[in-house]
């Protein structure tokens, strides 16, 4: 009984502690954030319930519905995915279950809350493409989609799910809320690391080059690049347009020197020994999960696609 | 009759210096609202005015190259080295505000308006608020002893400031500040800096001194001052609207122009004739000791020649 006790003492204090992790945060209009579960997680809130941008990490679940719950309420009615990785989309199932399909929608007849996501996605679930494990079936999206954009109508808010076909992963979406003035941008945009280029999964340099473009086109300052269109970030805090250009800027800045040298052609050794991601590293090359040197080679063998495929 | 006078001047002394005990925390204050100008406004805008230490920011902007005394490491120089004032034309940064860490120095003034912020329900001063700065990116100081954000808080340009007195200085500590520039010529400042103001009144004349800790971008703390004179006929006006325009040309969406590894921009040393080494920066640059060293290079470089 002690010993049952104790273990309920533990695994109350893990869960308190996860929850402690986890902060709430006002975005705008009916946008908010949720961080500390993994990636980060949009949370619109509204009079016809909740939808959700990603699902954070396994085993953070309970965290984070706690932490939607500090927001609201109201019950879940969508979940969306902007990527296949698992900090993203770990939590599909367990808040899959927590939620259910919004009344008089065509996914009605599921006990869970519906999953949107772009086919590639489901497809590296389902299929353990580019190495991953195959994952169970409730984890996967229920909603799927091939083409440039699809358009969702939830709380008085259009919202564009806009695919990018080939910037952090073949399946990344931009999620904006044309209401609110919130794009959700997934791993396109990390504050706290420099952009994970996963070929393994169909990403490449201009495509995120492409997509970081894409959310300029959308944001809208209020002025002077002040205020105007949020972006919540994959990781990190909150930014507005202008964060998105310097970080823009910083990837195109380093693609043009990596590319400079492999027209010379360098080796991969020479250009990682160059540093052409130099004066950005003490900002973006702290992550251990995704070192300065990790970016580098993707950059390369993004643009070098033979090397890559030789190396592979 | 003269004990009860005694008792009253026993008393009233006794009422005065319970006042001047109440009243101390108010009177080591220093009201520091106002309208305010700079130096280079109340000595007028020409050769003199130029003398003063901030005449380069103020006006057309520092030369490119030119990092002396400025604490930077080598990431920072390597940053501020690729920079090129074309990037200013991307649209999306035509109508970019300085930063915190920049704007009380920086150029567009400023001549400032400070003001309260009082509560209007309580009456209580819960803020200063700081007007007038470059393109608009002015400035709350709370006084009302509330947390900084979270680190997932957006940053920026004006960043996030709270204040506290410290006998008649106010004593600010700003962060959540916007990857910016101390200097606009491209020379860095991260989103990671503290930066600490310490608000001094004298009579009719304000000097800000101000330290940032960048551990990102600079060697060691960066301290430099301005001083503002007070202009009770000064009203800064509203913040102009940038409308971007089209400076490309022909270049393609996210172009951005940038100069590549081992560039130099000598031309400023060049035009003072100082040594390359002592214009690019570093801790060592910022302490009167350093000018033994730079006579050290001088005539070396004669020497050369």
């Amino acid at each position: 009984m002690a010993a049952l006790a104790l273990g309920a003492g533990l695994i109350g204090a893990a869960t308190l502690g996860a929850q402690d992790a986890i902060e709430t945060l006002p975005v705008k209009g009916q946008v908010s954030m949720v961080a500390g579960a993994g990636g980060n997680v949009t949370v619109l809130d509204g009079p016809q319930g909740v939808l959700l941008v990603d699902a954070g990490r396994q085993g953070m679940s309970d965290a984070l519905l706690a932490g939607v719950r500090r927001i609201t309420t109201r019950p879940i009615h969508f979940l969306l995915n902007t990527t296949g990785d698992m900090d993203h989309v770990g939590g599909n199932l367990e808040v899959g279950k927590a939620g259910r399909p919004a009344p008089g929608s065509n996914q009605a007849a599921s006990p869970n809350t519906p999953i949107y996501a772009h086919e590639n996605v489901l497809n590296r679930m389902s299929l353990g493409k580019g190495g991953d494990p195959m994952l169970e079936i409730g984890y996967w999206p229920t909603v799927t989609f091939f083409t440039a954009k699809r358009t969702l109508y939830f709380n008085n808010e259009p919202i564009e799910l806009i695919w990018q076909k080939a910037a952090h992963t073949d399946g990344d979406l931009l999620i904006f809320f044309r209401l609110s003035d919130v794009v959700s941008a997934g791993d396109v945009l990390n504050t706290t690391s420099f952009p994970v280029i996963d070929l393994t999964h169909g990403g490449s340099i201009q495509g995120e080059i492409d997509a970081l473009n894409r959310i300029i086109d959308i944001t809208v300052p209020r002025l002077n690049q002040m205020d105007g269109t949020r972006v919540i970030p994959g990781h990190g805090r909150i930014c507005n347009e202008a964060d998105v250009v310097e970080y823009r800027d910083m990837v195109t800045i380093i693609r043009d020197r990596v590319k400079t040298l492999a027209d010379q052609g360098k080796s991969l050794e020479d250009v990682v020994a160059a540093r052409p991601a130099y004066e950005y590293e003490p900002l973006y090359g702290t992550d251990k999960a995704w070192t300065t040197r990790q970016f580098v080679e993707a950059v390369y063998r993004s643009l070098k696609p033979a090397e890559r495929t030789s190396r592979q | 009759m003269t004990r009860v006078i005694t008792r009253y001047i026993q008393g009233g002394v006794a009422v005065a210096a319970a006042m001047v005990l109440l009243a101390t925390p108010v009177w080591a204050q220093s009201d520091i609202s106002g309208e305010w100008m700079t130096p280079r406004a109340f000595m007028g805008v020409g050769a003199l005015a130029q003398q003063f230490e901030d005449g380069p920011d103020r006006a057309d902007g520092p030369d490119v190259g030119d990092y002396t005394g400025l604490p930077i490491n080598d990431f920072a120089r390597k940053k501020a080295e690729a920079w090129t004032a074309s990037v200013l034309s991307q649209p999306e940064r035509q109508g970019n505000p300085h930063p915190a860490q920049y704007s009380i120095r920086g150029g567009g003034g400023p001549n400032i308006r400070i003001s309260k912020v009082i509560d209007p329900v309580t009456q209580a001063w819960v803020a200063y608020q700081l007007d007038g700065l470059y393109n608009g990116a002015n400035r709350t100081i709370w006084l009302d002893g509330r947390q900084h954000p979270s680190e997932y808080a957006e940053h920026l340009w004006s960043g996030f400031s709270t204040g506290k007195w410290d006998g008649n200085v106010l004593e600010v500590r700003t962060t959540h500040m916007k990857l910016g520039v101390i200097r606009r010529n491209g020379v860095p400042s991260s989103p990671y800096g503290v930066m600490t103001e310490r608000f001094v009144r004298h009579g009719d004349y304000l000097t800000v001194i101000t330290i940032i800790d960048d551990p990102i971008y600079l060697e060691e703390p960066f301290v430099r001052d301005v001083t503002f004179r007070i202009n009770p006929q000064q009203n800064v006006g509203p913040t102009t609207s940038v409308d971007p325009s089209d400076e490309l040309g022909d270049k393609p969406l996210g172009w951005v122009p940038h100069d590549p590894p081992g560039t130099h921009h000598p031309d400023f040393a060049k035009k003072f004739h100082l040594p390359f080494e002592a214009t690019q920066g570093g801790k060592e640059t910022q302490y009167p000791e350093y000018m033994k060293k730079l006579a050290g290079l001088i005539a070396a470089e004669r020497t050369k020649k």
